[in-house]
């Protein structure tokens, strides 16, 4: 069974979202079923920093040894951040896909849209939705 | 639920990923595959083959019925344990399969793959109607490739008391050891043994490889180095669609005037008319990955398609191959991500022996 965090936020689309703190940086990474299903990350595809984001938008691509699979804004914002060290040590998203793994942080337009997205129950309910 | 070797529990235990694979349960890795593929490349892995499927074929006529059903000729094995890789091809001169054929002390032994098992030994059965000749499947057969620079002397090191036979093999033989065989062959570019064993020493002799430091991997990791060696996987790269020629197979047919075999008019009208496509080699530098199905695009010759492409762990970047027009020249693009991309085409392998070969 994948882990799932309780506290974090997800997309059907295995995107997850972690409110930081300060109450508008959120970050954003793949989960720890997408990063089983896609099996050896060997590239990663950030947005640009500043880039403004709509919630839905492609904001990246992952690729795997199997598999290529876009990433989804799941909120409005813009990039304040990307994990660069991902150039170098794409396996990290396998490894540590909740912390060392992420992907990019924006600084939220809209919090209201943090209410649309999956919790933890509901994610998990997708999951196994999916393997069936 | 799909057929399970003899190994199954032993990779459940050792954590494996079991995928589907031509009607078998079998581990696509361990863990990492990009892991597993490296340790294949700089010291040894085990593979857990058993799916594979191991024909005897005995009788008076079996040297003539396989000179006649195969497009290579096993008159070229000299000598007991040799062995030579062919297709086995239809009327049109189309691939049904691909398979090595091992001269063994009295007759022959083929292996041919697992997807297409059915078919074949049909095949293999129709056209011995007119030959002496017994076909005998050996499903209770276990077969583990021990594959990697340091695989041979591991393996010596589970089995001491065969050190003596398999110091004696030479590339591309296998020797029997009582209902053992011992093998040196594989689907890596890497030295190695394909070892086949009686389906009730197989755990024991796995658990033997492991105590020898041998890790095992999945098929995932089979299939990159298999790629980077330039080797063809069935039902990607050849079907019943192609020839041999058009396949990068062109070494595996014997062509010689006192022969006739299955196949042998269609291909030398196909060489009289013009060969139309061929396999080659595609490497791309930049980031992202060639995957099987993506469009070849080549300018004023036409088109084509990448019939299996991955991420090179040993090179760093993506290789394929790729059926294209006969006349394309060292380059071509390919339709990525609605991107068009150059890529070099070069000539099979890319790696071998850990190295980068490819020019």
């Amino acid at each position: 069974m994948s882990n799932i965090p309780g506290e974090l936020k997800y997309l059907s689309s295995h995107e997850w979202v972690r409110l930081e703190s300060d109450g508008v940086t959120a970050t954003i990474g793949i989960t720890d079923h997408a990063q089983d299903l896609l099996g050896d990350v060997v590239f990663v595809e950030l947005p640009e920093l500043e880039a403004e984001l709509a919630a839905g938008d492609e904001a990246g691509v992952v690729e795997s040894v199997k598999a290529a699979s876009d990433i989804f804004a799941p909120i409005s914002g813009v990039v304040i951040a990307i994990n660069e060290d991902l150039e170098e040590s794409p396996e990290v998203v396998n490894s540590d896909p909740y912390d060392d793994g992420w992907f990019f942080k924006v600084k939220i337009s809209d919090a209201e849209e943090l209410n649309t997205l999956l919790d933890a129950e509901a994610y998990t309910e997708a999951c196994a939705a999916d393997d069936h | 639920m799909g057929n399970k070797t003899i190994l199954h529990d032993a990779h459940q235990n050792a954590g494996a990923k079991i995928v589907d694979f031509g009607g078998w349960d079998m581990p696509l890795h361990y863990g990492s595959q990009i892991e597993e593929h490296n340790i294949v490349r700089s010291s040894s892995g085990m593979f857990d083959v058993s799916h594979m499927t191991i024909v005897d074929v005995q009788g008076a006529d079996s040297r003539d019925y396989l000179r006649f059903l195969l497009a290579n000729d096993v008159d070229k094995l000299a000598v007991t344990g040799k062995a030579l890789y062919s297709g086995m091809l239809n009327e049109a001169g189309c691939v049904l399969d691909d398979l090595i054929v091992y001269k063994m002390p009295k007759d022959y032994r083929v292996v041919v793959n697992c997807a297409t098992r059915e078919k074949d030994l049909a095949w293999m059965h129709k056209q011995a109607e007119s030959f002496a000749v017994e076909i005998i499947e050996r499903p209770s057969l276990s077969m583990i490739a021990v594959q990697g620079p340091e695989a041979i002397s591991r393996v010596k090191q589970a089995m001491p008391a065969q050190g003596a036979l398999i110091d004696s093999l030479s590339v591309f033989q296998g020797l029997e050891d009582g209902e053992w065989m011992y093998c040196r062959t594989g689907y890596t570019g890497e030295d190695g043994l394909e070892v086949l064993v009686p389906q009730d020493e197989a755990v024991s002799f796995w658990e033997k490889l492991l105590a020898a430091g041998v890790k095992p991997c999945g098929l995932g990791a089979r299939d990159t180095l298999r790629l980077e060696a330039g080797m063809n996987l069935y039902g990607a790269d050849m079907d019943e669609s192609v020839t041999p020629l058009q396949s990068n197979m062109a070494w595996t047919v014997a062509f010689s005037d006192d022969r006739d075999f299955i196949g042998k008019t269609a291909l030398l009208e196909q060489k009289e008319s013009g060969v139309p496509s061929k396999l080659v080699g595609l490497v791309m530098t930049e980031r992202g990955i060639l995957r099987g199905h993506q469009a070849v695009i080549v300018e004023g010759e036409g088109e084509g398609e990448i019939t299996s492409g991955s991420f090179s762990p040993t090179l760093g970047y993506s290789v394929a191959l790729a059926r294209v027009p006969a006349s394309t020249g060292d380059h071509c693009y390919v339709e990525m991500r609605k991107k068009k991309i150059a890529v070099q085409v070069v000539k099979p392998p890319f790696v071998r022996n850990g190295k980068r070969v490819y020019k």
